[in-house]
């Protein structure tokens, strides 16, 4: 299971790429796998504003649906339109075509609290403890 | 390809030729000539033309790749697939009662409302609740009618309350319902034995709490020790409680509803009371109430005056109606015939059976599936895939290889607090025979689980279809038959 | 007596294998207190004859012969034999929601046909599995197009459609709070009044819901209402009790509705005492996560073979739990299966000419009734009910029906400013004997009057 060194994570399984001043969020390798077949993805219109953990969105698989939190603050300035129509992306490649949102950071200081990689590993080996 | 008697059948759709007449009553007079914005003008083009042995036989055909309560056992948990009394078809097709229209005088259909008052009746009886109404066309509006209730009671009262507790074990519905009747939902964990506590609840339990949602016995099949103490501390802060009668061919003759502290409850005709499934329905979900919440049932109710019985719309309170009518008459028909024919004794029987069948499966089973809990088990017991974990065989393959040996699967992965649960109900009308081939299955599954897991993984593999690939339906969702498209099967997969 | 099979020496196997020395001992768990009151005070059974004496009794005492000119959300229809004797196929009556797709075919594509019918039939894209009823559909229609346009509040509805149904949509949308029904009037033509209802559109309108046909059988011209609520950006929604004018009439979908929802029982179900009856849900394909209840979808197997599975289950209850677009579980399926074979038996021919036959036979009637001075207050085109001024007839109602004649129903129970009015409905099982007994009882006050006095 891959979780690359330069994100940042969330412990509800998002993670987070700053772009600048931008942030691009989508769900991590774990959770795509614990979801199973992602079937439909649901996200928000362009230029929504977010509170960090905010559900902004949904991820349905065959079996379940999950909320999708905003792991910042921000205004939302773009969604992937391609999980309409191909929500097997977020299977296949989570951190690169499977991203959901982007958006423009306005607390730059929620980022330096999220978890980094290491972090983010250590949570999900507990988590399968479990 | 036809294999056996199973044979192949396309679409309807795909049957026919144009031209082919179709089942008529008369010569056909000319059609009217409607102005065109009222007038239809595809002629109805896309609707077979297919002749009434070809249609006969499309649809035997398809009934043939069915399995049905009537063909082999079905084990599913929650649900009670008991034996659905052919006789019951037969007088639910009575005349009098298949041809009777709703809005005839009620001089003219004493018949039927002797028929739904002994039903009424019958199923106060059978609760220990004061007043049914049998309106709900299922389980899941006559919950949905039930937290009506609850909302009218305490908004007669000053408020509505904000808040509904619902256990962790609970049916789906549950919290559904709860929430369209304008609640949010507090849940209530269930405690190691499985049982919900009386601490748990008293922890969540305040005046914003409208009512407690239980089911007893629960969704794990296991009798709520508690409930009396449980539903005294509810009332005790001006709340009611709720139950889910699901469950209730566990207690009959056993122990009655509205003595545990039970102000409301749901029947599911279609469970306890043998009307046939019929693929999903129809069903039928009367309810019962406590005295203090009669008035606010709805409309219309049925009322004797005189000798005479009558609908009266005369309850004020009434929280409205949910049905064009007085609910799915012809399964509360088959519910009545199948109360009638059973008697109290017959009630009381069919309970005893079903937990001694139930009883007799846990104690084949235990040693080779793990048993999540200990608390003893009523009409249904549960396992889980524990057991097969080493195989990386999952309840899901048990599932699909059980039908490969005849048998319908039992409720997979419900309820969601035990990790890969099957839950496996009888009833109290499988024969010991029966019993015994299906756990001979269970454990020739989980043998095979150890010695041939690939065969377990991709099964089923003696059905008409293999397994079906889920994720492609909900992605490329293909909901009907297109008259332009071609087999949607030649789409690359 | 309870179709159990239980041999006293398969109980007592059976105890022996569990450990236990009675049946008793599984219930001592069961606090006493509950088992020592909870005898149930019922009489004893009935073996299968006596049961079927007890129900021919019941059912012999109510007037189906009479001859019942009644519609008003029920209709009489002749059934093809066809029917029932796939109905009384156990394997599909006995057959449990296709959760297991693979033992499950017959169900699931007999759905998958039901769902086609029912989307050409209404004119829309997809349709679903069933719903209890056109009175809970129509209920479970606004409650979808609130899921579509939050915010917005209020529903307009029209007075002109069945009051048994806008009983039901109140019923649902009590609970809520958020969400207002205003009523449209109807016109002296016995539509719904256009005009009232743009005067009071505007940017909180969520839905109008107006009946196609409506109560009086009256066909409304449903295009213009699409176009004035979907120019506040609002949705239509078309109610209809009897789909059998669909085979003549312009469908919903076609006059611009976003939801269609109808009323399935005069397509082969039995009129049953109003119930079962099945709703029948159609609605744009853009809209179908929004869509309550069941939906079959195509797929294929491991082996490539097309099959049908349930799907789009995530709106569903047993996993959004709360969020559901509806707590609808079992549904309405084996009147589904009724349904489609009802439909496959009179094809694309027999339905119209069905169609055309009743339309007949009502105007037909409709139109001896004027000319013997009975007069139709409402001048709109109509399908196989009409309204009728019969003022003698409407006030010895009962009495009528106990001598054999069901004239209609009286529209002053629902519609006090019409007391005095009948609404008639005449199909292709209404006989020329029981038709002219109708136009003559109709047509001669005095003989209402008269038969009222004995």
């Amino acid at each position: 299971m891959e979780f690359p060194d330069d994100l940042r994570y969330t412990k509800d399984h998002e993670w987070l790429r700053l772009e600048g001043n931008d942030a691009i969020v989508g769900i991590t390798d774990f959770a795509q796998d614990a979801l199973g077949d992602v079937v439909f993805v649901e996200l928000p219109t362009v230029g929504a504003t977010l509170t960090r953990g905010q559900t902004f969105g949904v991820v349905e698989s065959n079996k379940t649906v999950s909320d999708l939190f905003a792991p910042v603050s921000g205004r939302v300035t773009a969604v992937n339109q391609e999980l309409r129509d191909e929500p097997e992306r977020v299977n296949q490649d989570p951190y690169g075509d499977g991203w959901m949102i982007r958006l423009v950071v306005t607390q730059r200081d929620e980022v330096d609290s999220l978890l980094d990689a290491g972090g983010y590993r250590a949570f999900v080996a507990s988590e399968q403890q479990k | 390809m036809s294999r056996g008697t199973m044979l192949e059948e396309p679409l309807i759709f795909e049957r026919g030729s144009a031209g082919r007449p179709g089942w008529s009553v008369g010569p056909t007079p000319a059609e009217p000539a409607l102005p065109p914005e009222l007038a239809r003008d595809d002629d109805l083009a896309g609707l077979p033309e297919v002749g009434e042995l070809d249609t006969l036989r499309h649809y035997v055909r398809l009934s043939q790749w069915n399995y049905s309560a009537a063909t082999t056992l079905y084990p599913l948990g929650s649900c009670t697939m008991k034996y659905n009394p052919v006789v019951n078809e037969e007088l639910a097709r009575l005349p009098g009662l298949a041809a009777l229209h709703p809005l005839v005088p009620d001089a003219l259909a004493q018949g039927a409302l002797e028929l739904i008052a002994g039903l009424e009746g019958a199923l106060a009886a059978v609760s220990g609740l004061d007043a049914v109404c049998l309106q709900p066309a299922a389980g899941a509006q006559g919950e949905l009618l039930g937290m009506m209730l609850v909302r009218a009671y305490h908004v007669d009262r000053g408020a509505p309350r904000r808040r509904v507790l619902i256990p962790s074990s609970a049916h789906g519905t549950n919290p559904a319902s709860a929430a369209l009747s304008g609640y949010g939902v507090t849940e209530v964990p269930v405690d190691r034995r499985g049982l919900l506590s009386a601490a748990a609840v008293a922890r969540v339990m305040d005046e914003s709490v409208a009512a407690l949602m239980v089911t007893n016995p629960n969704t794990l099949g296991l009798f709520e020790e508690e409930i009396e103490v449980i539903a005294a501390a509810v009332h005790a802060h001006g709340g009611l409680v709720y139950m889910d009668g699901a469950n209730l061919n566990a207690i009959m003759g056993v122990a009655k509803p509205g003595d545990m502290g039970v102000d409301v409850m749901q029947f599911n005709l279609h469970k306890t009371f043998s009307t046939p499934h019929g693929g999903g329905g129809p069903g039928a979900g009367p309810v019962a109430v406590r005295a203090p919440l009669a008035e606010y049932l709805p409309v219309p109710r049925l009322v004797r005056r005189d000798g005479t019985l009558g609908w009266s719309d005369a309850a004020p309170k009434s929280v409205g109606r949910l049905h064009a009518f007085y609910g799915n008459f012809g399964i509360l028909l088959r519910a009545y015939a199948y109360i009638a024919r059973l008697g109290a004794p017959g009630l009381a029987e069919a309970t005893r059976l079903a937990v001694l069948n139930a009883n007799y499966l846990r104690a084949r089973l235990r040693g080779t599936y793990h048993l999540p809990y200990e608390t003893p088990s009523l009409h249904e017991c549960v396992f889980s895939d524990r057991n097969l974990q080493d195989y990386d065989v999952h309840t899901l393959d048990v599932a699909k290889r059980l039908l490969d040996y005849g048998f319908y699967a039992p409720t997979i992965y419900f309820p969601l607090v035990v990790k890969g649960a099957l839950m496996i109900e009888p009833t109290e009308t499988e024969s010991k025979e029966t019993l015994d081939e299906f756990t001979d299955a269970l454990l020739r599954i989980a043998e095979e689980a150890r010695t041939d897991p690939a065969t377990v993984r991709d099964a089923p593999h003696r059905t008409r279809v293999a397994r079906l690939d889920e994720t492609r339906a909900a992605r490329r969702p293909v909901l009907r038959w297109r008259r332009t498209s071609r087999e949607n099967t030649e789409e690359s997969a | 007596m309870s179709y159990t099979p239980h041999s006293p020496g398969d109980v007592a196997a059976m105890l022996a294998a569990i450990g236990v020395e009675s049946i008793d001992a599984l219930f001592a768990h069961v606090p006493e207190g509950l088992r020592a009151r909870a005898a149930i005070d019922l009489p004893a059974g009935l073996t299968e004859p006596a049961l079927r004496r007890h129900l021919e009794e019941l059912a012999g005492r109510n007037a189906s012969s009479a001859a019942a000119f009644l519609g008003a959300g029920a209709y009489p229809h002749w059934r093809p034999a066809v029917v029932d004797q796939i109905l009384l196929r156990s394997e599909f009556a006995t057959a449990y929601t296709p959760y297991q797709p693979e033992v499950s075919q017959g169900t699931l594509q007999a759905v998958f046909e039901f769902q086609t019918f029912v989307a050409l039939l209404l004119g829309l894209e997809v349709a679903n599995a069933s719903m209890y009823d056109g009175a809970s559909g129509t209920a479970e229609a606004v409650l979808m197009a609130r899921r579509l346009l939050p915010g917005r509040r209020t529903v307009w509805i029209s007075r002109a459609l069945h009051p048994y149904y806008r009983a039901t949509v109140a019923t649902y949308v009590r609970g809520l709070g958020d969400v207002e029904l205003r009523d449209i009037p109807f016109g002296t033509d016995g539509r719904t009044d256009l005009a009232a209802l743009r005067a009071g559109l505007g940017p909180d309108t969520l839905c109008v819901v107006v009946g196609q046909p409506n109560v009086f059988g009256v066909l409304e011209d449903v295009a213009p209402f699409a176009a004035a609520v979907h120019a506040v950006g609002g949705l239509a929604v078309t109610v209809t009790t009897e789909p059998l004018a669909f085979a003549l009439v312009r469908s919903p979908g076609a006059c611009g509705a976003d939801i269609a929802v109808a009323e399935g029982q005069s397509f082969g179900l039995p009129i049953s005492y109003g119930g079962p009856g099945v709703g029948l849900f159609a609605t744009h394909e853009r809209y179908v996560r929004a869509m309550p209840g069941r939906i079959v979808g195509e797929t294929v197997d491991a082996n490539g073979r097309r099959g049908y599975v349930l799907t789009l289950a995530t709106r569903e209850q047993h996993i959004r739990r709360e969020r559901a677009t509806s707590n609808i579980c079992t549904n309405q399926g084996l009147c589904a299966l009724a349904v489609t074979v009802y439909l496959s038996m009179l094809g694309r021919r027999g339905l119209r000419a069905l169609a055309a036959n009743n339309f007949a036979a009502a105007h037909a009637v409709a139109a001896r009734l004027e000319a013997a001075g009975v007069a139709r207050p409402f001048g709109a085109p109509f399908f196989n009910e009409f309204v009728v001024q019969a003022p003698a007839a409407a006030a010895a109602w009962d009495r009528l029906a106990g001598e054999g004649l069901v004239a209609g129903y009286p529209l002053g129970r629902w519609y006090p400013e019409l007391d005095g009015a009948l609404l008639v409905c005449v199909t292709e099982t209404h006989g020329a004997e029981q038709i002219d007994r109708l136009i003559g009882t109709l047509a001669t006050p005095a003989r209402s009057a008269r038969t009222a006095h004995g």
